[in-house]
């Protein structure tokens, strides 16, 4: 016997909730809900471990892990005062300022080096000499250099910045299918025509890649950067909490940090979609 | 006597003395005609094709358009790849006004241009696609599409419906003996399908290969539109099969 319009509507849902294959109604597929699961495990076990440890089995002081509401506490308190605020516009103020610098260098040399042999030969060597050796280890001698002010944070993050957007930079422009060169020729371009209308088109996923994957460097960067010579930002926020043991303020110092930097990034990846959505994506 | 629109004089092309592409090519092309260049790998056929299309300087020799010598690219020989090389960045109707653009006509104007042209070949709605969403067929044919709405007078085609599939091919081929006897061009075509060269072409240049050279010219007198099956057409055939069969047996695969 069929069943009603309206049994079969539920039937869907109610067969999800069990585990059953459910198309129809999204939010109760199983894969999603364990996604959501995972998440809320997480959290379960940080407030279970935290809890536990504070109330019935003693491992360790209590102060070096708090509950994910004491976090999100200290927090709401910060954000109300203000306080929070001040240390992230002071970091991204950091960030955007050196990987601006970072972009700008990082395109430049990037597409010089690209179209001339010469300039390859005599400046990509010296690069990647430099390219293993962590930024981090440079950090000490550009406050040295450049003072305990903003100057050394910005420095330092257009250093880390610049590699990885030079050599996508690089390759776009070195490696533009010699094809599309020649069609252009074909249809009348002039060498200029041909680099304004086929080596910029063609090398901008790499190069939009290479500036993807240089924000996100300044953003990890710039916490190491604030932990030496800064009273400003989440790094020197997280790093400051030490004198107190305020573990609260280090954990939320870490969780804004990557919630920032989810949203850039994940706004940066849906402008990149935008530009290059002649793309064939294969998958997302 | 029509007049003769490409004249190649002498050419040869080596880059070693043990790499030698070409020895010594002389062919008069007549204007409008549909020259086919014909051959196995190593003959020779792509690379002489590049050279009228100015892409690559002969070694020796020269080449000569309407009397005046190639000396590099120009958008008065067009050519369509075998790759299609279309633009993936820009959508089909951005691809044929290239050429339009590259001559700084009003933004209106190359989109009417590059409409027609779009219509010609066939794919007036498909204006707004990218490559990355058309068929084979389909983005060879936007590739002739934006090759013609420059104008050229020399139409140089290199292999180009090598990567589709035998039914596309055809269709490709009808197509394209169409386009040329509604606007006629001289047309360089380069193959290695006997049948293709046969079907298309006023006059078939089989080469030699090791070193590639010209082995002997076929004219066809077949009136279009041509019957594979015609006993014209199959003798033909059979009779450039065994030239190119001595060809290729000298690459030692048979």
């Amino acid at each position: 016997m069929a069943p009603s319009t309206a049994q079969a509507r539920l039937a869907p849902a109610r067969a999800g909730k069990r585990g059953g294959a459910a198309e129809r109604n999204k939010v109760f597929n199983a894969p999603a809900l364990r996604r959501v699961a995972s998440i809320l495990i997480f959290f379960l076990l940080w407030y279970a471990a935290s809890f536990a440890n504070a109330h019935l089995i003693r491992l360790f002081n209590p102060i070096l892990l708090p509950t994910p509401d004491a976090v999100l506490k200290v927090g709401i308190a910060m954000a109300l005062s203000g306080e929070l605020l001040r240390h992230i516009l002071a970091s991204l103020s950091r960030v955007v300022q050196g990987f601006f610098i970072a972009a700008l260098l990082g395109v430049l040399v990037g597409t010089i080096v690209g179209r001339s042999r010469i300039f390859e030969d005599l400046v990509e060597p010296a690069v990647e000499l430099l390219r293993p050796i962590p930024p981090l280890a440079f950090l000490p001698m550009m406050v040295l250099w450049f003072g305990i002010g903003e100057a050394s944070k910005v420095g330092f993050i257009a250093y880390a910045a610049f590699f990885p957007i030079f050599t996508t930079t690089l390759e776009g422009i070195k490696y533009v299918d010699p094809l599309l060169i020649r069609a252009a020729a074909s249809l009348g371009a002039s060498e200029r025509d041909i680099f304004r209308y086929v080596v910029v088109p063609a090398a901008l996923p790499n190069i939009l890649t290479g500036l993807r994957i240089g924000f996100g460097l300044s953003f990890f960067v710039i916490v190491a950067a604030e932990f030496i010579a800064a009273d400003s930002g989440l790094g020197f926020m997280i790093n400051d909490a030490r004198t107190f043991f305020l573990v609260s303020n280090m954990l939320l110092g870490a969780a804004v940090i990557g919630v920032i930097g989810f949203f850039f990034n994940s706004g940066l990846r849906r402008l990149e979609a935008r530009l290059l959505r002649w793309r064939k994506d294969a998958r997302r | 006597m029509t007049a003769t629109k490409i004249r190649i004089e002498g050419v040869s092309k080596w880059y070693t003395s043990d790499a030698v592409a070409l020895e010594r090519v002389d062919l008069a092309l007549a204007q409008n005609s549909f020259t086919c260049l014909l051959g196995p790998s190593g003959c020779g056929k792509s690379t002489l094709l590049n050279m009228i299309a100015g892409f690559i300087e002969p070694t020796e020799g020269r080449i000569l358009v309407d009397g005046v010598e190639v000396v590099g690219a120009s958008p008065d020989r067009g050519v369509v790849f075998q790759e299609y090389a279309l633009f993936p960045w820009r959508t089909s109707l951005d691809n044929v006004a290239f050429g339009p653009m590259i001559r700084r006509l009003p933004r209106t104007e190359q989109r009417a241009q590059a409409q027609r042209y779009l219509a010609l070949v066939g794919l007036a709605e498909h204006g707004e696609k990218f490559p990355a969403e058309l068929s084979g067929g389909m983005k060879q044919r936007v590739a002739i599409a934006r090759a013609l709405a420059n104008g050229p007078s020399v139409l140089l085609m290199d292999e180009p419906f090598g990567a589709l599939d035998a039914q596309t091919r055809e269709t490709m081929q009808e197509e394209l003996l169409r386009i040329w006897q509604q606007d006629r061009k001289t047309v360089v075509f380069v193959t290695h399908s006997i049948s293709e060269a046969l079907f298309l072409g006023d006059q078939i240049v089989v080469m030699a290969t090791r070193p590639g050279s010209v082995k002997e010219v076929i004219d066809v007198k077949l009136k279009h539109p041509r019957e594979r099956s015609a006993p014209e057409f199959v003798e033909l055939e059979r009779r450039i099969k065994h030239l190119v069969r001595e060809e290729v047996e000298k690459l030692g695969i048979v």
